[in-house]
């Protein structure tokens, strides 16, 4: 058994910020643990731009925004392993991993778990129809394409407005293949407004909302979608039915937080998340137990994720050095109208605290109303929000101090 | 005789679950085999598209092959697992009512189950059924111990791998598209190759009706009746322990929608029951995806339709016509127009149970128009490939430091190591599609179907057999994974 302070589960974005700025906060015996044969993990596919703006003022691709923490966690002597996947992990923060040098077993004093998430599929989504090839989630098409250099199709039906779908439009346009549209079943998309302008109206590429896939045909190479249009209730619209000549379908239906090691040790996970509960420093039902970036929920920028790992690392710290902190009874956050959920769950002590939310629909001119019962807590005002795009807000802890509930609603 | 002609002793058409037994049991005499399939693997057909029940036999009316070959199969099913290397699980199964006019199908149930001489069966009560299978809805329930899982592409693989190390030649993408009988010889013209056989048996499953006209014989006509089902998430396989079949209705073509463990640790729900007009519409259809949610709630209200990962399609080969619903018995028997073309003719389920007896008596039909010698070399025993993710502790670190192949994990969500895909991907029919290897090895059946896993079977795929990116297919002609490379290093001046 190998003793650890703390243990990384992922060494992408979320394993990485964690990994150093626990580093820089003291801890030096940590290892971070990645499957892949490298660091960065989905950054190394994502070798479009935009990333970093919030975190270092520039646009920067994936590699490039990866690297910079690579290159830290290089000249900081951060341990990792490559090519290792945890295998097994439980309550007592023990983990079975397995690579080429063989199996081994660790424990560590704290867990961070950074495993990220993983594409829904068409079995999840039950579209109906034949299963032939080149039906791809947009990620697997963007790895085959920009990390193996192989082409997947040559006209192509996009289902599902996701951020991925969309710059894989771009990106196989740009490969020369034909995209023939992107459709999304909800009445707007589900990926940022900057990649709809970007990656789909820049190449004259249409989105249609509330379509949806109905059908596939095709035994060998898929032939042909039929596509149709989303009635008000949720039914298909009679005659609104397009049979689509196409080889490739992408999907870009959603991302699941890849929470099956949590499970196995015990952490609950919310259902809408798909993450782990968590408190006000991103712990678990587990104590020691910590999670950030996309297995907690999911993001959309890769900044947040950074920002995220560094953040819970306060708590991690405070767990290691067995500080008292300012425990309250433990307060679960109320979700009132208009919001779909809220990280973390409950509070448990009173500091500066980032809350994250995704509104459950499109508006202008809201506004996110903290309350305990009918005192007004704080607020905060969106000239308009959108469900592709999370809202953080980081309240201090002298508003949250003496709070005995807490109600947030979006008005 | 042309170049390409070769003289066999037995050509047995289809590479399915029957074809591959009848292939390995007359393996056992010395006898010169050659199985044509026309897929690019053994058992794309039916054998791998079923519940992968092992029946124990009460659902068949009584004195029929059905019957008969069903509980004989039942009975030496395990050993026949063992002797392969293929998971079985003796679950047993409870047929369950949720209605009190059900009752008395499940007595007659049990009386046409003993009379057919299946052991065990009992009806239970609510309560007991309840201490059985605590989620499970239901006032009573038929009891079948004996009634077991296996893996239906798993053991179809076993049969073929066996029969091939015992000398029979498997011919994969070889449609069958000509026979003719001269003198006492028949001649079969596929694709690509023409062989010549003194005996010839149909296998052909859902196309045994076009190969018996093809040669001349009886005229047979296979219905496709289509079954769909869902496989759920390990996450949901504690919801039951055993098999949870409804009460069948009279004159249905199928046992109704049921709740299947799998020997990989899923749950199946289905399969429907549809007449269609191809024989080769594996379509899934939302109407019955909802229906199958639908039916299996009402025994098991804890399913979500969150829990599907996948989808797929069987195609019954009934001989029974949508008129008429229900079932006829299997026809095995020897043509009695064309002599020795030997008919396999409507095998739907129990097929699967059934598959050792039926090559057996195969055999004796066989064996009794001239003597068989028994072939010295045979073995009865195939293995097949260690699952690392089943192991000790102690046995995966020797396995790892056996061959540091074992150490690496390609598929996340089964679990499969570097070392089973290998093996996959060099097995001994050569069968090299994505879903051979998935079949193999259960990489890319897990909940993110192949997403992880996908990309690096294609690298280890290309580096054993140096295919283009074109050549690696899903399943078989035409399927194509990829179009090619995305740019040709192009050098910029």
């Amino acid at each position: 058994m190998i003793e650890k302070e703390v243990i990384i589960i992922g060494g992408g974005a979320a394993g990485l910020a964690a990994a150093i700025t626990c580093y820089e906060r003291g801890i030096e015996n940590l290892l971070i643990i990645e499957r892949n044969a490298y660091l960065g993990g989905i950054l190394n596919q994502c070798i479009h731009d935009g990333f970093g703006l919030e975190k270092f003022h520039t646009s920067l691709s994936g590699p490039e925004y990866a690297q910079r923490y690579i290159n830290q966690v290089q000249e900081k002597e951060i341990p990792y392993l490559l090519n290792s996947m945890v295998l097994e992990m439980n309550a007592q923060k023990e983990l079975m991993v397995a690579n080429r040098q063989g199996l081994h077993r660790y424990r560590a004093k704290t867990i961070i778990l950074a495993m990220g998430c993983r594409e829904r599929t068409r079995g999840a989504i039950a579209i109906p129809g034949t299963r032939p090839a080149g039906i791809y989630t947009a990620g697997v098409a963007q790895e085959l394409i920009n990390l193996r250099n192989y082409m997947v199709g040559e006209r192509i039906v996009i289902l599902g407005s996701g951020d991925i779908g969309m710059i894989m439009a771009r990106r196989l346009t740009l490969e020369g293949a034909e995209v023939v549209l992107v459709a999304e079943k909800l009445p707007y998309a589900s990926g940022l407004p900057r990649n709809i302008n970007q990656c789909l109206y820049d190449f004259d590429i249409p989105l249609l909302l509330n379509h949806t896939v109905i059908d596939v045909k095709g035994n060998g190479r898929l032939s042909e979608v039929t596509l149709a249009a989303i009635g008000k209730r949720g039914g298909i619209v009679p005659k609104s039915k397009r049979r689509i000549p196409c080889d490739t379908l992408l999907l870009s239906v959603g991302l699941i937080p890849e929470n099956e090691l949590s499970r196995q040790a015990g952490v609950i996970i919310n259902s809408v998340t798909g993450g782990p509960e968590v408190d006000e420093r991103g712990q678990t039902n587990i104590p020691g137990l910590f999670a950030c970036g996309n297995v907690l929920q999911v993001h959309d920028i890769v900044d947040n994720v950074s920002l995220e790992a560094e953040y819970i690392t306060e708590g991690v710290i405070g767990y290691l050095q067995g500080k008292k902190t300012n425990k309250v009874q433990e307060i679960r956050i109320i979700l009132g109208n208009g919001l779909r959920y809220v990280v973390p769950q409950k509070i448990t002590t009173i500091k500066d605290t980032i809350f994250s939310f995704r509104v459950n629909a499109p508006g202008k001119k809201k506004t996110l109303v903290f309350k305990e019962g009918s005192t007004l807590i704080h607020k905060s005002f969106f000239p308009r929000v959108n469900p592709a795009e999370m809202l953080r807000i980081t309240l201090p802890a002298e508003e949250l101090k003496n709070i005995k509930s807490l109600t947030v609603r979006l008005v | 005789m042309t170049e390409k002609s070769s003289l066999y002793d037995v050509v047995i058409i289809g590479g399915g679950i029957v074809g591959c037994a009848i292939a390995r049991e007359l393996s056992r005499y010395e006898l010169k085999i050659a199985v044509l399939e026309k897929e690019a693997d053994v058992g794309w057909g039916i054998s791998c598209r079923n519940s992968g029940v092992v029946h124990a036999g009460f659902n068949y009316t009584s004195g029929t092959l059905r019957a008969k070959l069903c509980v004989k199969g039942n009975k030496t099913f395990e050993k026949l697992c063992q002797e392969l290397d293929v998971p079985f699980k003796k679950i047993g199964k409870f047929v369950v009512a949720l209605k009190k006019d059900e009752l008395e199908e499940l007595k007659r149930l049990k009386e046409q189950g003993e009379k057919n001489g299946v052991e065990g069966l009992k009806i239970v009560d609510e309560k007991e059924l309840k201490k059985a299978e605590p989620h499970i809805r239901g006032i009573a329930a038929l009891y079948s111990p004996n009634t077991a899982i296996t893996s239906p592409y798993g053991l179809t693989i076993a049969l073929a791998e066996n029969a091939h190390k015992n000398g029979v030649r498997f011919f994969l993408n070889s449609e069958v598209t000509a026979i003719k009988k001269n003198h006492s010889e028949f001649e079969i013209h596929t694709n690509s190759k023409k062989f010549q056989a003194r005996y010839l048996i149909n296998c052909a499953g859902l196309y045994s009706d076009k190969i018996s006209r093809l040669t001349g014989a009886e005229k047979y006509r296979i219905y496709p009746c289509r079954g769909e089902y869902f496989v759920l998430d390990k996450n949901a396989s504690h919801l039951i322990d055993h098999l949870v079949y409804p009460v069948p209705k009279a004159g249905s073509g199928g046992l109704g929608v049921h709740i299947t463990p799998t020997v990989d640790g899923n749950i199946l729900l289905g399969p429907s029951n549809e007449y269609v007009k191809k024989k080769d519409n594996l379509a899934a259809t939302s109407k019955v995806m909802k229906k199958l949610i639908d039916e299996s709630r009402d025994f098991l209200p804890l399913i979500s339709g969150r829990d599907i990962i996948r989808s797929y399609a069987g195609i019954r080969s009934k001989q029974a016509p949508s008129s008429e619903g229900g079932y006829w018995d299997f026809v095995i028997e020897e043509s009695k127009i064309v002599s020795r073309f030997i008919n396999l003719v409507g095998i739907e389920s129990p097929g699967l149970t059934a598959a050792q007896p039926i090559a057996q008596k195969v055999v004796q039909m066989i064996h009794e128009k001239e003597s068989l010698k028994p072939n010295t070399n045979f073995t009865p025993f195939r293995k097949g490939i260690l699952c690392f993710e089943e192991q000790s502790e102690t046995m995966k670190k020797n396995l790892i430091r056996e061959d540091p192949d074992y150490g690496e994990i390609i598929c996340r969500c089964e679990k499969v190591t570097k070392k089973e895909i290998l093996q996959a991907i060099d097995n001994p029919l050569g069968a090299k599609d994505l879903v051979s290897i998935k079949y193999r090895s259960r990489a890319m059946m897990g909940r993110c179907q192949g997403g992880y896993c996908l990309t690096r079977i294609i690298e280890l795929l290309r580096e054993k057999y140096d295919l283009s990116p074109q050549e690696i297919t899903l399943k078989g002609n035409h399927s194509s994974l990829l179009t090619g490379y995305r740019s040709d290093e192009v050098e910029i001046s």
